[in-house]
């Protein structure tokens, strides 16, 4: 790949200096974190310290982004691939770790006790199958978009097309669940209204990604892994310390946990938190389908799947899944901890005695929430904006002493919540806020490149101008993300759901769509393009008709009856049914039909083994 | 193409394939199926059902996926495919 490092300004001081520079710049964003805390006691407004940490960060985010800014296409699309395993495993969580991971999913789990790990399975066991199915064989093909592997595979432009279709659905569902998440942290900690925050947010997504493509997305999200651990942490091991004297709180979760199963049973709640298969819906067959369409879904998104295209080699790109999930772990395995101390804090509210007059003194935090938006917080099936309000609600159900049940939080404020709740200083609030916003944007950046890149270098490049110059294919990307990046802001201003089932539809249009061709495709050399492309249309089908049907009927209206469920399985689950008609309808199709040529054979023989030249060559120039 | 250190070469990534996903099926479903089962064993706090899916299974798939990415590695040096 000589040939592309040269080009760049300072690439290869850079990628050698990799350690010091995010050493200091950790070192930076502690330093910056100790101010804030001194500017707090020194008497600062909690608001002011809001806009710091987000304008902060975000304004370094910028910076990298415009520093990594490039003109160049193999740095715009893959970034020179000369990205190290490590830092493409860092890059990769934050890319992976969304709204979803680092605001949903720990409020997730404290709701749904046990029935909420399937989430923590579903998202770090598909890396599994990354590393082992499709990865290392994508990286081998040198593609610059998975829609590129398809037509290479599948012969032509139809596999392509269907693919960028495929490639298009998952992630803007996705992105619509980033920009949401986004608005969600601006509505409560910069206090403007939800639909304004969402356009705020997008501000700050779209100045990462659309000077400097893949490269500036990637250093980016290095940067932001980093804010979002650091931020991830600190609340838990300060609640961690706070309750039993001991800072690791995925070990003191043990306690936590026996602590909960004692005050549940005190407070006479008959379903512990620990106990399986009986919150929210889940049983035992809709856990382990979520897991599985989860699983599925990671080994087949676009926007991860092409992380793994930037490392120098395919040795690196076997490594650098296994630091991703590494990187990955590191969050996971600390939000059930985070989740079930954040539980014991409010058991043990509950349990000093809450009365509908009492609650406001004892947990203002409660009316903060619900004054940024009336359905975070509701007590007594009513938003609990102030005593006043609270009183009536549960003077109409006749409640004296509130109890646990009737404290009803919403499942995305809970993370952003839990350090006013454990009555940790407003500086920790802010940086949960700054961490939520890292994890979003860094999302969201991937998300939205793969959707420009697709469109930018799949249908303008390949299939409708096969001799447009470098520049216009690289200003048609970026005037293409900000189009795209304004209509998914204007999604999520809808509040189309809430960011955990937007998040998982997208992982089960992707796991329908496009897992059976991408593994295929690899490991069986019989599979020819008519059943790749009946298989992606009749897997993708089925998936996206069971996902509308159930959610909002054939008339698009969420409030009117929609289709039943069929044998119960939730829509978060839908590839439950397109991911096996996808390969059934594949493989029978297939077999039906010619088999590949001699020479596509043999270019199935070259993907498997990691020696020899890249397959696809790209005029750089 | 088709040579024979080629096939061998591909039969061990197949069969190293398997292992791994025989290992996933095991982590990521076969365990918590019995989850009610391992509850009842409690160590430090958790029961050790609870504790598969929170943690348990979790460090399993790290762990694994080192070992196949040194693994796969050797194969492809055994019959010299590797990247130079």
């Amino acid at each position: 790949m000589a040939n592309t490092t040269s080009t760049t300004a300072g690439g290869g001081d850079f990628t050698s200096n990799l350690g010091r520079i995010y050493g200091i710049y950790t070192g930076g964003f502690i330093a910056f974190i100790i101010l804030m805390a001194v500017l707090s006691a020194m008497g600062v407004e909690n608001v002011v310290i809001g806009y710091l940490f987000m304008g902060f960060t975000i304004v370094i985010y910028a910076v990298i982004g415009v520093l990594s800014r490039t003109m160049h296409v193999g740095e715009y699309y893959v970034a020179g691939r000369r990205v190290p395993a490590l830092y493409n495993g860092m890059a990769t969580g934050a890319d992976w770790m969304s709204a979803a991971s680092f605001i949903g999913m720990a409020g997730s789990l404290y709701l749904l006790g046990y029935d909420g790990l399937g989430f923590v399975l579903g998202w770090t066991g598909g890396y599994v199958l990354v590393a082992i199915l499709v990865a290392p064989y994508l990286r081998k093909f040198g593609a610059y978009t998975v829609p590129d592997f398809l037509s290479a595979r599948y012969g032509g432009n139809l596999a392509r097309f269907i693919g960028v279709i495929v490639l298009f659905s998952c992630s803007f569902t996705y992105v619509v669940a980033q920009i949401f998440g986004t608005g969600l942290i601006s509505a409560r900690f910069l206090g403007i209204d939800f639909n304004v925050a969402v356009y705020v947010g997008l501000a700050g997504i779209l100045v990462c990604s659309m000077l400097g493509g893949m490269r500036a997305v990637t250093w980016t999200q290095v940067a932001q892994y980093i804010v979002l651990i650091i931020a991830y942490l600190i609340p838990a091991i300060w609640m961690s310390t706070v309750k039993t004297g001991i800072p690791i709180p995925q070990l003191m979760q043990g306690q936590a946990l026996a602590n909960i199963t004692a005050l549940e049973t005190a407070q006479g709640i008959a379903i512990h938190h620990i106990t399986p298969f009986a919150h929210g819906g889940y049983d035992a067959k809709n856990y382990f389908l979520l897991i599985l369409c989860l699983m599925v879904g990671t080994a087949s998104l676009p926007h991860v799947l092409m992380r793994y295209f930037t490392t120098p080699s395919v040795r690196e790109a076997r490594v650098s899944v296994a630091w991703s999930l590494l990187f990955i772990f590191i969050l996971y395995f600390t939000a059930p901890a985070y989740a079930a101390f954040a539980k014991w804090t409010m058991l043990d509210l509950v349990a000093s005695g809450l009365t509908p007059e009492n609650i406001a003194e004892k947990a203002g935090w409660m009316m903060r929430w619900a004054a940024a938006d009336n359905t975070l917080v509701q007590i007594c099936g009513k938003a609990a904006t102030d005593t006043a309000a609270i009183v009536a609600a549960c003077g109409e159900k006749g409640v004296t002493a509130l109890s646990f049940a009737d404290i009803n939080l919403n499942a995305d404020m809970i993370v952003l919540a839990t350090p006013e709740m454990a009555g940790m200083p407003y500086v920790i609030s802010g940086l949960v806020a700054a961490g939520g916003l890292a994890a979003a944007l860094s999302t969201a950046d991937g998300l939205l490149l793969a959707i420009a890149n697709a469109l930018s270098h799949d249908i303008y490049y390949k299939m409708i101008d096969q001799n447009a110059p470098t520049s216009r294919r690289l200003i048609v990307s970026r005037i293409l993300l900000v189009m795209v990046a304004v209509l998914a802001a204007y999604v999520a201003s809808t509040k189309p759901s809430d960011i955990l089932s937007m998040v998982s539809w997208a992982f089960s249009l992707a796991a329908g769509g496009l897992f059976p061709a991408l593994v295929l495709g690899v490991w069986w050399k019989r599979a020819n393009s008519a059943g790749a492309v009946a298989g992606m249309i009749a897997g993708f089908g089925i998936t996206l008709f069971y996902l509308v049907m159930t959610q909002y009927g054939a008339d698009f209206d969420k409030a009117t009856p929609n289709m039943e469920l069929w044998w119960g399985v939730k829509n978060i689950s839908s590839a439950t049914f397109g991911l096996p008609v996808g390969f059934a309808v594949m493989v029978i199709v297939s077999l039906l039909t010619r088999a590949p040529s001699r020479a596509m054979q043999d270019f199935i023989e070259e993907i498997r083994v990691p020696r020899g030249k890249q397959m696809m060559e790209e005029k750089t120039a | 193409m088709a040579t024979p250190d080629r096939v061998s070469y591909w039969n061990k990534t197949k069969s190293l394939m398997f292992t791994m996903l025989g290992l996933w099926v095991f982590f990521g479903y076969v365990i918590h199926m019995f989850v009610e089962q391992l509850n009842t064993i409690v160590i430090f706090g958790f029961p050790l059902g609870f504790y598969m899916a929170a943690q348990g299974s979790l460090i399993a798939f790290v762990v694994m996926l080192f070992w196949f990415a040194r693994r796969q590695n050797a194969i492809d040096e055994e019959h010299g495919v590797h990247e130079d």
